[in-house]
């Protein structure tokens, strides 16, 4: 079991680390940030391997990867 | 130190800048100043912690004193009008992050290649600033081997005092000629502000801000604050930095205004003219930047008129019609291209002044 | 629970200004984690360029200087020089490096002075809008190769790692990519060894880094570094292309 914290106002919404996920947990998210963007989101935060894979591709350093 | 040398002033400025502490030299060859480097490169890896670098270009040697001195060093660079003007770059950044140094100019003749004979052609280029932006240099201007030295020596004062760099404006003469001259007894400046803002590690809770060492300010308002603020610094240098000599001219009706290598000339031509019964003054601007109005202000409620000689076509004269302000008529007689006036010559200027009594 | 990975101490709180994909920002994590594993944080100075990461002083959280176009190995030198003690990064861009500072990079290498250079080779000029830069492949069209680079007009991209490996200044030279997980651990490996080779006083080092700009190529961030595996390592192959012992 692993948890991810997203810094979601910080999130651009580029969407590189949803890319990367081998287990495709991340997408973006309908509603809109500060900044104007989606940020990304996890859906089944359970499935959730905690690789961090999409937090080495995050270009803004937004995603805390724990497990 | 303390005994009479003969030096040249290339050298002496070089050998006047180490007693000052300097340690670290940037340059690039051009003549008429290539002894500074020279000297520097013998002199500088003999002393603990000294460090002299022949950098690729002028670009790239102030762009290496900006980075010494953003470490909090002193440094000097020196060049000729061609090389300044690459420097000029540099100087600006050098300005904007309010670093200080010393820059050395042995003007010679322009524009372009111009000469390699001396000249005092880059007047406008010294005291306007020089390269993009609103600032200023403080600008001294030796007339001598032996002042050379001592400018020199306060110019990296000067600079901490104020984080600005200061140009030494000397020209192919001062540069080459050798004088008899004396290295004063260095006293340690206690006064001068601790180089709390220089990039030299961090962590935090090391007990001062991180170090950005930095020119750019985005926002249009906070940068007009940033100018504000070195304008104060200017207006400061104004009120304390100002310096002249005078010879003369408490009764003088023809005030010669002339700087550097031209004011030794002017002051022959001056004596030899109240040989004659001609009531000659010189007025020598030594801070070419701050200009020293006050003098030729005052020179002005009585005098004639004045006569400015330069190397060039008439660069200072402009300064010195802005304090004179219309009061009396403002003459120029210059020589350029690397070509010196002579004593004759300024006698003939102001003997012609006297005859059409002008 | 235990961290398995989160934004390093040595990156400031100050948001990114950088367009959103652009590698530059996993490009600065992987400066800033090296610094930060190596334990340098309070000898290292960071030289900033002009180009796109101009900003780069507000986000590195160690001393910086910002330095004029192109000359930010000319401002290392000084600042090493002065300090040698000190741990001193330039972080420039194409135009910056290979362009207008090809001088000061060049003879930075050559003296072999002991500073880390990460140099950021996305192919275009960034920050002024998408020009054409002096590592802009043939054909590429930018805004001021818009019928495509054309080499019979402007010459051929600058293989920087290729050509400065060919003096005897340099110690470590590599080039590394960051287009996927896969290469960015071997960016940061390549990175880390850069910072070790200074602080084993071994000379020169550097590190480019294909680097993707979705916003001047006119893509999507995922198309972006497709486009950079595609295209430019082709024309610039990874790997290191000089070690001294």
């Amino acid at each position: 079991m692993a948890r991810l914290t997203i810094d979601r106002e910080t999130c651009k919404g580029c969407g590189l680390c949803a890319e990367v996920c081998p287990k495709h947990l991340l997408a973006l998210s309908r509603e809109i940030n500060a900044k104007g963007y989606h940020p990304i989101g996890i859906e089944q935060q359970d499935q959730c391997i905690g690789c961090a894979f999409c937090a080495r591709m995050c270009p803004d350093a937004v995603i805390k990867v724990e497990k | 130190m303390g005994q009479k040398m003969l030096m040249k002033g290339n050298e002496a400025i070089a050998e006047a800048a180490i007693q000052a502490g300097c340690r670290f030299f940037f340059g690039y060859p051009i003549t008429p100043q290539n002894q500074i480097p020279e000297y520097m490169s013998k002199r500088l890896p003999k002393i603990e912690g000294g460090c002299f670098l022949q950098a690729e270009s002028e670009v790239a040697a102030i762009n290496m004193v900006y980075g010494a001195a953003g470490a909090g060093a002193r440094v000097m660079t020196s060049s000729s009008s061609p090389g300044i003007s690459l420097k000029q770059e540099g100087i600006s950044y050098i300005v904007g992050a309010e670093l200080p140094c010393v820059i050395v100019n042995m003007v010679r003749g322009g524009p372009g290649l111009g000469s390699i004979q001396p000249a005092q052609s880059d007047y406008y280029q010294s005291t306007r600033g020089g390269g993009h932006g609103d600032y200023r240099m403080l600008v001294l201007a030796p007339s001598s081997v032996q002042e050379a030295v001592e400018l020199t020596q306060e110019a990296f004062d000067l600079a901490d005092k104020y984080r600005n760099p200061v140009l030494i404006m000397g020209d192919g003469l001062i540069g080459q000629m050798m004088e008899p001259v004396e290295m004063p007894e260095r006293k340690e400046r206690t006064d001068l502000p601790p180089k709390t803002w220089a990039a030299t590690g961090w962590k935090p809770g090391c007990g001062r801000d991180r170090a950005v060492i930095n020119s750019l300010y985005i926002d249009p308002a906070v940068l007009e604050k940033h100018v504000n603020h070195l304008y104060e610094k200017y207006a400061v240098m104004e009120q304390t930095e100002c310096r002249w000599q005078e010879e003369m001219t408490e009764d003088a009706d023809y005030v010669i205004v002339a700087y550097g290598t031209t004011a030794r000339i002017a002051r022959s031509a001056m004596r030899k003219l109240r040989e004659e019964g001609i009531r000659a003054g010189l007025i020598r601007p030594i801070t070419l930047w701050p200009f020293p109005a006050a003098p030729i202000a005052k020179a002005a409620e009585h005098a004639n008129a004045f006569l400015t000689v330069e190397m060039s076509m008439g660069q200072m004269v402009d300064d010195v019609k802005l304090a004179v302000e219309g009061k009396k008529p403002v003459h120029f007689f210059g020589r350029t291209g690397g070509i010196v006036p002579t004593v004759r010559e300024i006698i003939t200027q102001v003997e012609t002044l006297a005859k059409e009594g002008k | 629970m235990a961290v398995v990975y989160e934004k390093t101490k040595l990156l400031t709180d100050k948001p990114l200004h950088y367009c959103p994909g652009c590698t530059h920002g996993i490009i600065h994590r992987l400066v800033a984690e090296a610094i930060d594993e190596l334990g340098i944080q309070e000898k290292t100075i960071g030289i900033a360029p002009v180009g796109c990461a101009v900003f780069a002083y507000d986000y590195f959280n160690c001393d910086m200087m910002e330095a004029a176009h192109g000359r930010a190995p000319a401002v290392a030198t000084g600042c090493k020089r002065v300090n040698p003690n000190n741990i001193v990064f330039t972080y420039q861009g194409d135009g910056d490096l290979a362009s207008i500072g090809a001088a000061e990079i060049t003879h930075a290498a050559t003296r072999g002075e002991n500073i880390t250079v990460i140099f950021v080779n996305n192919a275009i000029y960034g920050m002024t809008g998408g020009q054409m830069a002096p590592t802009t492949l043939p054909g590429q069209v930018t805004t001021t190769s818009p019928y495509g680079r054309d080499p019979s007009l402007c010459g051929y991209p600058i293989r920087v790692s290729e050509m400065l490996s060919t003096l005897d200044g340099p110690a470590y030279i590599a080039r590394v990519s960051v287009h996927d997980v896969k290469h960015i651990m071997e960016a940061k490996k390549a990175i880390r060894k850069a910072f070790e080779m200074q602080i084993n006083r071994k000379g020169f080092s550097l590190v480019e880094v294909l680097s993707a700009c979705p916003t001047n190529w006119g893509m999507t961030p995922q198309e972006a570094l497709k486009w950079l595996e595609a295209n430019m390592i082709p024309q610039y192959p990874l790997g290191v292309k000089k070690e001294v012992e």
